[in-house]
């Protein structure tokens, strides 16, 4: 049997993120092949409710990643995403979903070391964890949510 | 093979004898706005349609709030909602999902129930002096309130979170421990109405599971549309029979008053009481909590303009189609229960509730002072109300 690999499936904003994923890949740092990068224009936008529908779809881990306190493009977007990520982290105790899976990091255009040390910590942590669920057919009223 | 599901739903809904006396479309909340609609169209159209792919996108077909009214005025006892509802799960199949309210957030929660193996915290509120029992004749159903208390915690004049310790404050108060269990899931409800049977029919096998664990004969409800599912859904989808019969919470305590074991404090107070779709039209429990509202001393219970089987949707149900038109239609709805000139509106439900606390909050077309009536849950309400013991 093959080793478990786990999905990540990454938010990274536009300004910040993305920016520190691109430069990671640039200077050739090495992370594990394990993640899928969706771009947002802001962390604040990452809605509870697509973190959840990427649980739903068969992601391990979820890691959304915005700009560091007071570098916001948009002024506070990532204060708004902390509070909506510190919901749902209650919130996916009590359903039962380990909150490990999820992850709120604050990654500079710069940091293109820390993002490729974010994934790696992040494909760690899940592969302990193992499989969220059960893989099953996506039944129907699979489309949209 | 569609065109067959047609027919058959409309054998099995009676829809055939209609008669076109157009009482439904006089009731029906979702007319009074969207001019174009009416419970009959939906029929005629799915007679119409050459495929059920066309009548998966029509828009009347995922706007009706599935509340009963049509059904209820019916001489002809036509069951509309079953009808849309048999649609719905038609449309499902071919892979059509209606737009959900918050994102789809509840209706992503119940699949992610549905399909993973969790290990939840469900039960981690119920610390003393509430007392819950792992096994018992009594189980109490919380469902998603728990879930929607924690999403909705911020929202001003909303208590969605304290409804089921209130449920388990009140049967301890009557001398009963509830069964609970941490392997309880949703009941499924939402999904039902908007057609996805596979996922429903998951979440009746673990619901059925946990409960027969508990070796309980009743399962509690305080929420109107699990008791719906429960008594009305479930027996169709389950393998087995039931081991268990579902009743409201009210019942039990209008029991429990009549024999005695529950006393309340005076508590001066007018209010109405809102009738919730699936505990009224679709259940049949109008006395229960009227009962239990004249018991409380002090409480006066002055009914809303159109009561019990008459009495107006809150808007939306399953969790989708909200829209102008319904935001129109709570308008009407929150305007008739200001005009009784109640302090507060209860309500079973607590989707009522969190509706029509939404429609208060949201930008309102008429003055603010004609609809600012505050909503409790009937279950907090009468928890309120226990008379302390010494």
């Amino acid at each position: 049997m093959t080793e478990f690999e786990p999905k990540i499936l990454a938010y990274c904003c536009n300004w910040c993120a993305y920016a520190g994923a691109d430069l990671a890949g640039t200077s050739r740092i090495q992370y594990p092949p394990n993640v899928r990068i969706v771009k947002v224009m802001c962390s604040g936008r990452v809605d509870p409710a697509a973190v959840l529908a990427a649980f739903r779809r068969g992601v391990d881990g979820v890691l959304v990643a915005g700009c560091h306190p007071g570098d916001c493009h948009y002024i506070s977007g990532n204060e708004m995403a902390k509070a909506r990520m510190d919901f749902l982290r209650g919130f996916l105790d009590e359903v039962g979903i380990d909150r490990d899976r999820l992850r709120l990091e604050w990654i500079a255009g710069s940091e293109g070391g820390k993002f490729a040390r974010v994934i790696q910590d992040m494909v760690d942590n899940v592969r302990r964890l193992g499989p969220f669920r059960v893989p099953t057919v996506c039944p129907a009223g699979g489309a949209g949510q | 093979m569609s065109e067959n599901v047609i027919k058959q739903l409309i054998a099995d809904t009676h829809a055939f004898d209609c008669v076109e006396c157009g009482k439904c479309t006089s009731v029906c909340p979702m007319t009074r706005h969207k001019k174009d609609f009416a419970p009959r169209l939906i029929v005629v159209k799915a007679m119409d349609s050459a495929s059920i792919e066309k009548l998966a996108h029509e828009r009347d077909l995922w706007a009706c709030t599935t509340c009963g009214q049509c059904s209820a005025v019916c001489p002809y006892k036509v069951d509309y909602t079953e009808f849309i509802r048999g649609l719905r799960a038609e449309g499902a199949l071919l892979d059509f999902s209606p737009e959900c309210v918050q994102g789809g957030l509840m209706q992503s929660m119940m699949r992610v129930m549905a399909n993973a193996p969790l290990k939840q915290d469900r039960l981690a509120w119920a610390k003393a002096p509430l007392r819950i029992a792992d096994r018992g004749d009594i189980y109490l159903f919380t469902g998603c309130t728990k879930h929607m208390g924690a999403i909705f915690r911020d929202r001003k004049g909303l208590d969605i979170d304290s409804i089921a310790g209130s449920a388990v404050r009140i049967m301890n108060a009557a001398g009963v421990v509830p069964a609970m269990s941490q392997d309880e899931v949703c009941c499924g409800h939402d999904l039902n109405w908007i057609g996805d049977e596979d996922n429903f029919a998951r979440l009746v096998d673990k619901n059925v599971a946990a409960i027969r664990a508990t070796g309980a004969k009743t399962v509690v409800f305080t929420c109107p549309e699990g008791l719906r599912t429960f008594s009305k859904d479930y027996p169709l989808v389950a393998e087995d029979d039931l081991p268990f019969k579902a009743v409201h919470l009210s019942e039990l305590i209008a029991g429990w008053i009549k024999d005695g074991s529950l006393r309340f404090k005076e508590t001066k107070k007018k209010v109405t009481y809102h009738d919730a779709c699936r505990l009224g039209r679709h259940m049949g429990v109008y006395d229960p909590p009227r009962e239990v509202l004249r018991a409380i001393p002090g409480v006066e219970l002055v009914e809303l303009e159109n009561n019990r089987d008459k009495c107006l949707c809150c808007g939306v149900s399953g969790g989708i189609s909200c829209d102008a038109d319904t935001k129109l239609y709570q308008m009407d709805k929150l305007m008739e229960a200001k005009r009784t000139g109640a302090e507060v509106m209860l309500s079973c439900c607590h989707k009522c509730q969190l509706h029509l606390n939404c429609a208060q909050n949201d930008k309102v077309p008429v003055d603010r002072s004609l609809i600012d009536i505050p909503m409790q849950d009937f279950t907090v309400f009468v928890a309120n109300a226990l008379e302390e013991k010494k």
